[in-house]
């Protein structure tokens, strides 16, 4: 239907960023991930940044609203949201004057002209009214009364004006669809599934997303249309996935994966909730998802469940992990599997609630009393948190032994792309239980991998008592005795060194020595990866090498490490992994380090990679 | 031919852990585990299926004394982990044993939240009074007024009555018993374990050690008919040696009366543990020796209501029917998919 032949000339882009800003109100969530959804489905790669207030309902047209969704679309192969923005939609001047910044020289500016009255003006702190007093001159601005069209759009439908005025979200979806010359073939289709029960709703926003799609179309003031064509991915079937689903359905598959059931105790805290919330509904799974009182219980009853022989799993994000810090303890000492998932956002305290960060590196290597190892494994991307989820399990289960798994709130509300795979594919992950043999059970002996036997109850004969007091090795019982206490701290440490055997060889991406390393963890993957193949392309000697095993390293980092003349570790954090390194390593490293609630600009990486090898 | 009598016939005995008990000689603690060892083969539950967790105080030493499956968790949350282990594995019977200060000051939260789910979990408080384990500070159920360590100069802070906490988390099986009564003890463990949800059950304990005596008036054989008063359902509030006592009601307000000179069994209070309000039970709780009332040992209250843990796994198994049993491949390739040649 909707794409109807074009009238104006259409320019051919290699990739483009938009980013839609309003109220938080004002739907502009829902805008991004609809034009995100077109994109894919057009083969483009994407990559999204949502980025929304903490709190709720602040004042309707103040800064402290402003809710913004980027989109980063191309006909090549991208790994971030984009730095700067070439088509910015501002619903209000609040959202305008906190995001003009970002709008490059010559992009285009589509603001809702109705929303520039004295009161939204005042609130966002303008004197004057930029629409008229020359300040975006270096913008292609178009002040389009969003407002006005959207409601004579719904006419007759019987809508109030407040509901009226909800659909100008769809109205500027459509007038960026045209300029985008996406199909609207998707957000019909979503329009009918999500509103079908409320047929003037429906209308109002299929007319409201028509109506926008028609003004570029008609309008004389907007007269060129932009194209960017399918990215040349692998071959196979893809939908676009956020982080936080894409681990959800990691954790499915794995419990599937190890003929598990899956356990979730988890306590609601941004940005991990979603976690739970997909989860439970996953109950033909076999998931059972547990909202426990606190992050105590949460993650106490992931204990009992291990014990019982589910899949136990706790997903919170830094302030919660504080809490289950003790129970932590608990899991390490009992030698119990499970995973425990922290989202990472940006503190201390409460901090930034639904900002990201990656300042929890040290929470999880250290964040314990006594000394009580845990591996750490840390997703890079939003579909990459589906493979992290399996083989944490896988580890958890081999050595026996909770497993820190980091993602952080831009890994988890973003998306990207994700070739789905085939269950039939994935790596199946054994456990098994022993059962009596005859001779004594003995909980804490152990295997070639220092595991010990994952014994569960109601299995006659292998009845035993764990928990959170010094156990002697082999026979599991209480012991005070210093030489074994001592015997056990180490026996748990080499238990997590010995995870290094276990895990691949770290590769690079780019030659195995040169002038430059970048290291990097966690979510600065794309901007980093992005930075050195700037770099490369300018003849620079820079290498890329990410790490997701954060405990243990893989065995040849140190290798690694030492054939380059200088290493940069960018962290959104004070210098948590550069600390690590140089103290493990004694190699003096350089840290880029960013605490703003934002992930990395490319241009802040490849800047830096600039300083360092000219 | 049923499972049952193909199972072996267990001994007390056969519930001991060849564990050295550590407990300070005279600790109320013993009996409570001799009692346990005891009634547990009457149950016919095979060892296997039992599992006892604890938080960490003297009393949460129990489950390494017990040959079952146990675990000896960290202060105050045993009832969250029996939570997750019994909503995992409904088949398993499971025991949480927690003490005053574990079970009412750090883990205050997790009990109240395990007691309204109603799992199905049999929680054993044993109520001494003190901090024993950490060597004598003052307990949320130390009077006030009881100078310890912490409190030279007497606790200001008013005391917590388990029971009627428990009630008021709408608890479905309260009781009480006492360590040194043996017979009721066992009896009452016993009911605990045959209810289905949470089972709540008060034991007063002796701390010698830090808190000597603090039950002797319902211990003392000359004392413990008055001071005390074995509730049995359908039947009167009757106490007393000569079993000349009873409690009756004035207007919302119980109290003590002598029989005969006019008053007769039939005016006093009859004990009814199905009731569906809780307000009698919460009456008897807070009756206490110190304002003139015998103490209520045995079972307040008794009802039946959906069990937690039940209730999360049929939500499975109904979406399991709904549904059909969840396909990944369909799960990821639903939605907006779309394919690269
Ligand atoms: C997080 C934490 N805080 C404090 C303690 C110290 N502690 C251990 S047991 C206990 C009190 C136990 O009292 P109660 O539950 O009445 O048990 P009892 O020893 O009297 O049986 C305290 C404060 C601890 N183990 N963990
Ligand atoms: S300190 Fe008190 S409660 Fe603890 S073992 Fe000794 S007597 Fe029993």
């Amino acid at each position: 239907m909707a794409t109807a032949t074009p009238t104006k000339p259409v320019s051919d882009l290699v990739e483009a960023t938009v980013r839609f800003c309003g109220d938080s109100g004002d739907g502009m969530q829902l805008a991004g991930t609809q034009f995100t959804t077109t994109s894919a489905l057009l083969g483009n790669d994407v990559a999204t940044f949502p980025d929304f207030p903490a709190e709720i309902r602040a004042p309707r047209g103040t800064k402290a609203g402003v809710s913004g969704f980027q989109i980063h679309f191309s006909s090549t192969e991208i790994f971030t949201p984009g730095d700067t923005v070439d088509a910015l939609v501002a619903m209000n001047p609040a959202a305008l004057v906190t995001n003009i910044g970002d709008l490059r020289d010559g992009g285009i500016l589509l603001v809702n002209k109705d929303a520039f009255d004295k009161k939204g003006l005042e609130q966002a702190g303008y004197e004057t009214d930029p629409l008229e007093d020359g300040s975006l001159d270096k913008y292609k601005l178009h002040s389009v009364d969003m407002t006005k069209i959207t409601r004579l759009a719904v006419e007759g439908l019987g809508l109030s004006q407040k509901e009226a005025d909800r659909c100008r979200n769809f109205f500027a979806m459509g007038l960026v669809f045209w300029l985008y010359d996406r199909s609207l073939d998707p957000t019909l289709r979503f329009i009918e599934k999500k509103f079908g029960k409320l047929p003037a709703v429906a209308q109002a926003n299929t007319n409201a997303l028509k109506a926008g799609f028609n003004y570029g179309e008609t309008v004389e003031a907007i007269n060129t249309q932009y194209h960017v064509g399918p990215a040349k991915l692998k071959p196979g079937t893809y939908r676009n996935i956020e982080g936080n689903l894409a681990l959800a359905w990691g954790l499915v598959a794995a419990a599937q994966l190890s003929d598990k059931r899956l356990f979730l105790g988890a306590y609601p805290i941004t940005p991990a909730s979603d976690v739970l919330h997909y989860l439970s509904n996953y109950k033909n799974f076999d998931v059972l998802t547990f909202q426990a009182e606190d992050e105590i219980a949460a993650v106490t009853a992931a204990i009992g469940a291990a014990f019982a022989g589910e899949m136990a799993v706790t997903a919170s994000s830094g302030p919660g992990i504080a809490l289950k810090g003790e129970a932590l303890g608990l899991a390490v000492m009992t030698e119990l599997p499970m995973l425990v998932i922290n989202v990472q956002r940006g503190g201390p305290s409460t901090g930034l609630p639904t900002k990201t960060e990656q300042a929890d590196l040290n929470q999880a290597l250290f964040g314990r009393n006594g000394e009580c190892p845990m591996p750490i494994i840390a997703a890079r991307s939003p579909g990459d948190c589906f493979y992290v989820a399996q083989e944490a399990w896988r580890i958890a289960t081999k050595f026996m032994i909770p497993v820190f798994v980091l993602t952080d709130g831009y890994i988890a509300n973003g998306s990207e792309p994700w070739k789905i795979p085939k269950v039939a594919d994935l790596p199946r992950i054994k456990i098994s239980h022993p059962s009596a043999n005859g001779d004594e059970f003995q909980p804490y002996e152990r295997d070639e991998r220092l595991a010990r036997p994952w014994a569960i109850p109601g299995t006659p004969g292998l009845e035993h008592r764990i928990g959170g007091l010094e156990k002697a090795n082999i026979t599991g019982n209480v012991s005070y005795d210093p030489v074994n206490h001592e015997k056990m701290c180490l026996l748990r440490q080499q238990k997590v060194d010995n995870i290094a055997d276990d895990i691949p060889l770290q590769e690079l991406d780019g030659p195995e020595s040169g002038d430059l390393l970048v290291l990097s963890w966690g979510g600065t993957y794309g901007s980093c990866a992005t930075a050195v193949h700037t770099a490369q392309k300018s003849g620079q000697k820079v290498t890329h090498c990410h790490l997701r095993y954060l405990n243990p390293f893989p065995k040849n980092l140190e290798k690694i490490l030492r054939s380059f003349d200088k290493v940069l570790i960018p962290e959104l954090n004070l210098g948590q992994l550069n600390q690590v390194i140089r103290a493990r390593f004694l190699i003096n490293t350089v840290g880029l380090n960013k605490i703003q609630g934002k992930p990395f600009s490319v241009i802040e990486i490849v800047n830096k990679i600039n300083s360092l090898v000219g | 031919m049923s499972i049952e009598s193909t199972l072996p016939v267990l001994k007390p005995a056969d519930f001991a852990s060849d564990q050295d008990v550590r407990w300070c000689p005279g600790c109320g603690d013993y009996a409570i585990l001799a009692q346990m060892k005891k009634m547990l083969p009457s149950l016919g539950v095979p060892r296997e299926n039992i599992v006892f967790i604890s938080g960490i105080g003297c009393s949460s030493r129990f489950p390494y004394y017990m040959n079952t499956y146990g675990i000896h968790s960290i202060h105050g949350r045993a009832p969250a982990v029996a939570t997750g282990l019994k909503s995992a594995r409904p088949d398993l019977q499971v025991w949480v044993i927690t003490g005053d200060g574990d079970g009412l000051s750090i883990g205050g939260n997790h009990l109240m939240h395990a007691i309204r789910r109603n799992v199905d979990l049999n929680i054993v408080l044993f109520n001494n009074r003190i901090y024993g384990l950490t060597k004598g500070q003052y307990s949320p159920t130390s009077p006030l007024g009881k100078k310890t360590k912490s409190t030279p100069m007497g606790a200001v802070d008013n005391p917590l009555h388990p029971l009627s906490i428990a009630i008021g988390c709408e608890a479905t099986f309260v009781a009480r018993s006492i360590d040194t009564n043996i017979k009721h003890l066992g009896a009452v463990f016993k009911r605990a374990a045959e209810h289905r949800g949470t089972a709540f059950v008060e034991v007063y304990q002796n701390c010698n050690v830090f808190n000597d005596g603090a039950w002797e008036y319902a211990k003392d054989r000359e004392t413990k008919d008055d001071t005390t008063l074995e509730l049995e359902h359908g039947k009167p509030l009757i106490f007393g040696k000569e079993r000349q006592k009873g409690v009756r009601l004035h207007g919302l307000d119980p109290e003590v009366v002598e029989l005969g000179k006019g008053i007769s069994e039939d005016d006093l209070l009859f004990h009814d543990e199905r009731a569906a309000e809780p307000s009698l039970a919460y009456l008897l709780s807070r009756m206490r020796y110190e304002d003139g009332f015998p103490e209520p040992i045995g079972v307040f209250r008794c009802v039946d209501r959906p069990r937690y843990d039940d209730e999360v796994n049929k939500q499975i198994e109904h979406s399991l029917k709904d549904k059909g049993k969840g396909d990944l491949d369909t799960l990821f390739n639903s939605g907006e998919t779309w394919t690269v040649e």
